[in-house]
């Protein structure tokens, strides 16, 4: 099993490479392909000429496209990922800055999301009478109606108003509540359609047979049983954990990669647009990879897919 | 069908009349700006008061200090509800307008404003996740038929577009275009972005679908009779309406957030569109948004459209519980 998992891995590395290089590379020709360059907004503030022809030329956008796209590739073999002209400075310091604070948001999200999606879920779906159960199924749907930027305003007021949560731009607590919420109603609701899936196993009737506990049944075997579901959606949750980052840091001010990008894509800025499709498309292909190694090793059935 | 899937439909068909209704519905255009009533508070309806029950009216809002923005409600004034000029809920006096969700900065209403935003909102988020669902259908029955090379390579393009973030595609899309295009032209382009970010879920499902058809005796009937390769497509594809439905339910709340989320950044309808995400613009200010809560309305009316599409989808029936299962096995398996 071993040694089927580390060529499972070497594969799935090499794809996640051509993965990565493909969107830098799309995100830097589409920059290119918009109308307008950095120095667009030099024209509009009325430079001289003279101006914005020495601008250009120390961005190196005088160079021919196919020039300036071989040097920012080899640039990024050697880890360089060029200068931003929107906003100074390196790309790569920029890019690792606001993807680490990206990283931690979604990561503190999916970790609080987990501890209390699945939980519940498990003793939602083996318990469905229970006063719990009762009460969560309604607060779940509702939680599942809030998508983040709804979830995210909603916080904003509830903190303006109760001083409950800190609003201040920086708070952690409040964007990771907003990502969190929404994604632990659907692991809730996912992780009781599984263990209701599973409670019918013959395996399980054996084991309540020779009279294991009910709660030993349930949180040890069934549990484990029913896992694999909530995994295989992983990869699906990250997808949109980033996708939901973007709004909330917009609305909180969380400085991640979402409003550097967004600002990267105002100012045409080509190598810093690159850099954080880059970053984020690494991200994304690591957290697919995790969620893909965790499941093998909780069902290895799934190891004849890979 | 479950209480929950009734009252799901039922809320699905208020809202679906009241877009429809909307230029009825409200009492004021989406851009007129009253005077004087700049984050004027909502005059809820009412029909009781201390002399007793009337007719609905609401009491007359007074300013009380323009600076700050202050307003009183002045309870011994009933202004009566009527209809006019073609609406069906409008003030009887010109000079004290009927704002059911308050006023915006612009001293608009914003019951009016999110009712004509719902033409814009889901009007777009429709017309993409109907067009994710023709392309994907498309693509996912050519791959399937196809087979092979083509089928292999219509895959790997729809799982590499599944793995982006949808939000982040639409506006890498977007912002290739120019800043400035008319309502019109906003509206095809983002139901077209919308239709593009969202086709590859919904052609995997169907080529999964469709290939498991294919192999059916009826598809090998319809072959029998002479049909070709597209023909048979004629009889499987109706195997999927189900699939394409359940993902109508999941697109609409995705692509609704995906809307509002353009528009507030300023890439999407913009003023003075009312549309759901660039009225949330307003709500950006957090000062302002304590101040004036009803300027959360879109979100709310997002909450509300989302919450009916889950209802509706959301699984029916309580299986037997795991406990219920237990007894029922011991039961049938004791000799009688």
């Amino acid at each position: 099993m071993i040694a089927g998992l580390a060529r499972f891995v070497a594969r799935r590395i090499f794809a996640s490479l051509i993965f990565v290089a493909i969107v830098a590379a799309s995100a830097f020709a589409l920059t290119k392909l918009a109308p307008g360059d950095a120095t667009s907004d030099l024209v509009a503030a009325g430079a001289s000429s003279s101006e914005i022809a020495r601008e250009r030329t120390r961005l190196g956008l005088d160079q021919p496209v196919t020039e300036q796209a071989a040097h920012w590739a080899l640039g990024v073999m050697r880890g360089d990922l060029g200068e931003s002209s929107a906003l100074g400075g390196p790309v790569r310091a920029l890019v690792l800055a606001h993807t680490a604070a990206t990283a931690q948001l979604a990561t503190l999200a999916l970790v609080l999301a987990t501890l209390i999606g699945v939980p519940l879920g498990i003793a939602n779906g083996a318990w469905p009478t229970h006063w719990l159960a009762r009460l969560s199924t309604p607060v779940s749907l509702l939680l599942l109606s809030c998508p983040p930027m709804v979830a995210a305003l909603g916080l904003m007021l509830l903190g303006a108003t109760t001083g409950w949560l800190s609003i201040s731009p920086g708070a952690w607590l409040l964007p990771t509540l907003a990502l969190a919420l929404p994604l632990a109603a659907s692991l809730e609701r996912l992780q009781v359609q599984a263990v209701r899936d599973v409670v019918d196993a013959p395996d399980l009737l054996a084991a309540a047979a020779r009279g294991i506990p009910p709660a030993r049944l349930i949180w040890v075997h069934v549990s484990r049983q029913s896992l694999r579901p909530v995994l295989g959606i992983y990869g699906v949750v990250i997808g949109s954990l980033f996708a939901g980052s973007f709004t909330v840091e917009v609305i909180t001010s969380w400085p991640g990669l979402g409003r550097l990008m967004y600002a990267a894509l105002r100012g045409r800025d080509v190598a810093l647009v690159a850099g954080c499709a880059l970053a984020g498309a690494a991200c994304l292909a690591v957290g697919n990879l995790v969620a893909d190694v965790l499941r093998m090793l909780v069902d290895p059935r799934s190891q004849e897919l890979g | 069908m479950t209480t929950g899937q009734r009252v799901g439909r039922a809320l699905l068909l208020m809202i679906a009349m009241g877009t429809v209704m909307a230029p009825w519905l409200a009492p004021h255009s989406a851009a007129d700006q009253l005077v004087n009533r700049a984050y004027a508070p909502p005059t809820p309806l009412r029909v009781h008061d201390a002399e007793g029950f009337h007719a609905p009216f609401f009491n007359a809002q007074i300013m009380t200090d323009r600076l700050r923005r202050d307003f009183g409600t002045d309870e011994t004034v009933r202004i009566p509800v009527v209809v006019r000029h073609g609406k069906l809920l409008t003030s009887m006096a010109d000079d004290q307008p009927l704002l059911l969700l308050g006023a915006d900065s612009l001293g608009r209403d914003v019951f009016a404003r999110v009712a004509l935003g719902a033409r814009w909102s889901l009007g777009v988020v429709l017309c993409g996740a109907l067009g994710a669902l023709l392309i994907g259908a498309l693509i996912g029955a050519g791959a399937a038929v196809a087979g092979g090379r083509v089928d292999a390579w219509m895959m790997r393009l729809a799982d590499f577009v599944l793995v982006l973030p949808s939000v982040y595609l639409v506006l890498v899309l977007r912002s290739l275009l120019p800043d400035v295009l008319t309502t019109g032209d906003v509206f095809a382009l983002m139901s077209l972005l919308f239709a593009l970010a969202a086709w590859p879920h919904v052609a995997r499902g169907v080529r999964a679908i469709v290939s498991v058809e294919l192999t059916r005796d009826y598809a090998d009937a319809a072959r029998a009779a002479g049909a070709g390769r597209w023909r048979v497509m004629r009889h499987v594809l109706p195997a999927c309406r189900g699939f394409l439905a359940a993902e109508l339910v999941l697109l609409v709340p995705a692509l609704l957030s995906a809307e509002a989320a353009v528009s507030y950044l300023g890439l999407g309808f913009s003023e003075p569109t009312p549309s759901w995400g660039t009225m949330l613009q307003e709500a950006a200010n957090v000062r302002v948004l304590a101040e004036a809560p009803w300027l959360l309305a879109p979100a709310a009316a997002l909450f509300v459209v989302v919450l009916a599409l889950q209802m509706i989808g959301a699984r029916a029936g309580t299986r037997a519980t795991f406990f219920d299962s237990l007894a029922t096995h011991a039961s049938s398996s004791r000799p009688s």
